[in-house]
C-alpha cells in the first residue's frame, strides 16, 4: 500500500449495497477478472466499461451494505480500483475490503467535496483527502495501526502467510 | 460483579472477554477472539484458495467448523456446481466432519440452531451476513468474508473491535396477528440501516422474555439490516431447554451486567402495535401494512421462506391461513421451508398438502427466492410479498422490481387477494 493514492473519482450515493456492487445472479463465478465485468452493474452501470486502473470511488454513507460477498470487494480490485473512500461503511464490507488489501477509507464528509471526473489525493499517514481540482480537503483519523499493517503486508493472506511461517522456524513458540 | 473502574460490561463485551481471555474489555479496543464456530456456505469455496495461499494444510478445529450448502441445494447451474465440488472436496482433504450436503441440507442458520451448533457464550462466525441469528442463543455470531474465513480456519481466531452496545427494552403484549417479524421491521424503522452499524444489540424486556426461541431467531436475524456487528438475547430459561440434548459443545452462560455501560437505550412499546411492511427499496423504509393496504398493491409473487421466516412455527401458522383457500389468480406463491427437518414435519403434519392444494409451489429447502440467484426470480416492474430480509433494488431479480418484507401471515393474506392485505383479515 502507497502512503499516497492519487487518482480519477467515480462517486456514488448512500446505500450502495452489494446487490448493486455484484449481483445475486454473479455469485457462482470465482474468477476475479469474470467478476469485474459485473462490477457496479446496478449502481454505475456504465463504470465496468470506463474504469481505469488506480481510479478512486468516493461513496456517502453506509457503503458495501447487505451481504458478505467477498466478491464485490474483489471484483473492484480486480478492476484496478485504488481505493474506496466513503462516509461510512458497512462493517463487513470494510473488513472485506482491507482483508484482500483493497483501502477502505471511512472520511465524514468526502462525498460533499467530490464530483465524477475529479482526481482525489488520499495521504494515508496523515489522514487527509484533498480535491486536486477545487483544492478542498476533508481530514480523517488514520487506520489503526492493526489495520495499517494488514494493508501493508498486501492483505490477510500475506500476514498469515508470514505467521504461520515464523510459527514453522519456532516450533513450541505460543501461537 | 464491576471491577477496576466503575462499571460493568454489556452482554457483547462479556463474551468478547472471555473469548479473548481478557478481564474486561471496553468498547474500540482491539481484541482477538477465540472462535468457538465456524460456519460455511458456498461462499466457503472461496475460502480455499486464500487458506492454500497462507500455507496452511490443517484446520485448527475440524469439530468446530460446519459447512451447510444452501443457496443452490441441489447445484441449479454448473457454477453452483462446481462451488459445492470444491467445498466437498476440501471438506475431505482436511478432514472436516461436519458438512450438511444434499439430503441433509438446510439454510446455514437454521442449521446451526436446530443441531445446538451455536451456544450462549460462544464467538461464532459465519461466511454469511445473516449468521448474526445465532445471537439469540446469548452469543456474538457475525457473518465474515470467506478470505477471513480462511485466517480462521487456519489460526482459529480472529481479531474483532470490541462494538458499544445498544439496548432495546421491549415491552407491550403482541396483538393478534402482529409477530416478532413485525416487532422486528418495527424497530428497524426506528433504527434505521445505518443505526447500529459496528455496533452490538442486547434485546431485553418483557416482551423479549415472552418470544420462543423462532421468534429470537426472527429479530436477532435482522439486526444485520441495522448495521450491527451482532444482535443477542442474553441466555434464560428457554435457551436451555431449546438447546437441552443438542447442544454440541460447553456453553458459557454470560449475563449483562447490572451496571453495564450502553451506547444509547432505545424503549420499544408494542402495545398496539400493527402488522408492519417494509416497503421498496430498503428494509428500513418501514410503514404500518394497514395504510400500504390501502393503496390496493399488486402483487405477482409471494414468497415464504428465509433464514429470517420458514421455521415450523412460521409455516404453521401460514398454513391456518391458507387452509381451504386459494391462491389468487395469476399469483405465484412459493413456500421454502428453513431446513430438511422442517421440510420433514411439514410433511408429516399435512402442511404441504394444505399449500399444494391452495395452489402454492412447495420447494426443497433452500434460500430459494430471497436472494435473486436461484429461483422464483422477479421481472422488470414485478411486485413480490416476501417473508425475507432485504428489498435492495435488483435483490430478487430485476433492479426494477418491488419487494415487500413481511410476516409470514402476511404474506399469505397476500397471496389469497392478490394484493398486499392485512392477515387479521383472515383470522
Amino acid at each position: 500500500m502507497e502512503d499516497i493514492i492519487e487518482g480519477r473519482v467515480w462517486t456514488l450515493g448512500r446505500d450502495v449495497d452489494t446487490d448493486q456492487i455484484i449481483s445475486g445472479k454473479y455469485l457462482t463465478i470465482i474468477d476475479p477478472n469474470e467478476l469485474k465485468k459485473h462490477v457496479f452493474e446496478i449502481a454505475l452501470p456504465e463504470f465496468a466499461a470506463q474504469a481505469r486502473t488506480g481510479d478512486i470511488l468516493i461513496a456517502d454513507e453506509n457503503f458495501g451494505s447487505g451481504s458478505s460477498r467477498e466478491h464485490a470487494p474483489q471484483a473492484m480490485r480486480a478492476i484496478g480500483v485504488a481505493a474506496v473512500v466513503a462516509d461510512s461503511f458497512a462493517r463487513i464490507f470494510f473488513r472485506n475490503a482491507i482483508n484482500l488489501g483493497l483501502p477502505a477509507i471511512e472520511v465524514r464528509g468526502v462525498r460533499a467535496i467530490f464530483e465524477t471526473g475529479d482526481v482525489a489525493r488520499i495521504e494515508m499517514r496523515r489522514g487527509t483527502v484533498t480535491n486536486l481540482r477545487t483544492g478542498a480537503s476533508v481530514p480523517f483519523p488514520p487506520l489503526p495501526p492493526h489495520l495499517m499493517r494488514l494493508l501493508e503486508a498486501g492483505g490477510l493472506v500475506e500476514k498469515v502467510r508470514q505467521e504461520l511461517e515464523a510459527r514453522k522456524a519456532s516450533p513450541g513458540a505460543s501461537p | 460483579m464491576s471491577p477496576q473502574n466503575g462499571h460493568g460490561m454489556t452482554l457483547a463485551e462479556k463474551v468478547l472477554a472471555r473469548t479473548s481471555g481478557a478481564e474486561r474489555v471496553v468498547p474500540g479496543e482491539i481484541v482477538e477472539g477465540a472462535v468457538d464456530l465456524a460456519m460455511m456456505h458456498e461462499q466457503g469455496a472461496q475460502t480455499v484458495a486464500p487458506f492454500h495461499q497462507m500455507g496452511a494444510t490443517e484446520v485448527w478445529d475440524p469439530d468446530r467448523v460446519v459447512i451447510a450448502i444452501d443457496h443452490w441445494v441441489p447445484a441449479s447451474t454448473e457454477g453452483a456446481a462446481v462451488l459445492h465440488r470444491i467445498l466437498r472436496k476440501f471438506a475431505a482433504e482436511t478432514h472436516l466432519p461436519h458438512f450438511y450436503d444434499v439430503g441433509q441440507h438446510g439454510i446455514c442458520h437454521q442449521i446451526l440452531a436446530e443441531n445446538g451448533w451455536v451456544v450462549p457464550g460462544d464467538l461464532a462466525v459465519g461466511t454469511d451476513s445473516h449468521t448474526n441469528m445465532l445471537g439469540a442463543m446469548g452469543a456474538v455470531a457475525a457473518g465474515i468474508g470467506p478470505t477471513e474465513m480462511a485466517a480462521v480456519l487456519a489460526l482459529g481466531r480472529l481479531w474483532l473491535k470490541v462494538p458499544s452496545t445498544i439496548q432495546i427494552r421491549v415491552r407491550g403484549t403482541l396483538g393478534r396477528g402482529v409477530t416478532a417479524k413485525d416487532l422486528v421491521l418495527r424497530i428497524l424503522g426506528e433504527i434505521k440501516t445505518t443505526g447500529a452499524t459496528y455496533k452490538a444489540i442486547e434485546y431485553t424486556g418483557p416482551t423479549i422474555a415472552a418470544l420462543s426461541m423462532p421468534e429470537r431467531f426472527t429479530i436477532c436475524n435482522m439486526t444485520t439490516e441495522m448495521g450491527a456487528k451482532c444482535g443477542m438475547v442474553a441466555p434464560d430459561a428457554k435457551t436451555y431447554a431449546y438447546l437441552d440434548g443438542i447442544s454440541k459443545h460447553a456453553m458459557h452462560p454470560l449475563q449483562p451486567d447490572a451496571d453495564a455501560v450502553y451506547d444509547r437505550v432505545i424503549d420499544v412499546d408494542v402495545d398496539g402495535m400493527p402488522p408492519m411492511v417494509a416497503c421498496p427499496y430498503s428494509p428500513d423504509n418501514v410503514r404500518a401494512l394497514p395504510d400500504v393496504v390501502r393503496e390496493h398493491v399488486k402483487v405477482d409473487q409471494v414468497f415464504l421462506g428465509s433464514c429470517t421466516n420458514a421455521r415450523i412455527e412460521d409455516l404453521r401458522e401460514g398454513a391456518a391461513l391458507m387452509k381451504g383457500q386459494k391462491v389468487a389468480s395469476g399469483v405465484r406463491f412459493i413456500v421454502s421451508p428453513a431446513s430438511t427437518k422442517i421440510y420433514e414435519q411439514c410433511l408429516k403434519e399435512g402442511i404441504i398438502e394444505t399449500f399444494t392444494e391452495a395452489g402454492a409451489v412447495f420447494t426443497n429447502s433452500s434460500c430459494s427466492a430471497c436472494f435473486g440467484g436461484n429461483m422464483g426470480i422477479l421481472a422488470p416492474d414485478e411486485v413480490c410479498a416476501s417473508s425475507s430480509n432485504r428489498n435492495f433494488p435488483g435483490r430478487m431479480g430485476a433492479k426494477e422490481a418491488r419487494i415487500y418484507l413481511l410476516s409470514p401471515a402476511a404474506t399469505v393474506a397476500a397471496a389469497i387477494r392478490g394484493e398486499l392485505a392485512d392477515p387479521r383479515d383472515f383470522m
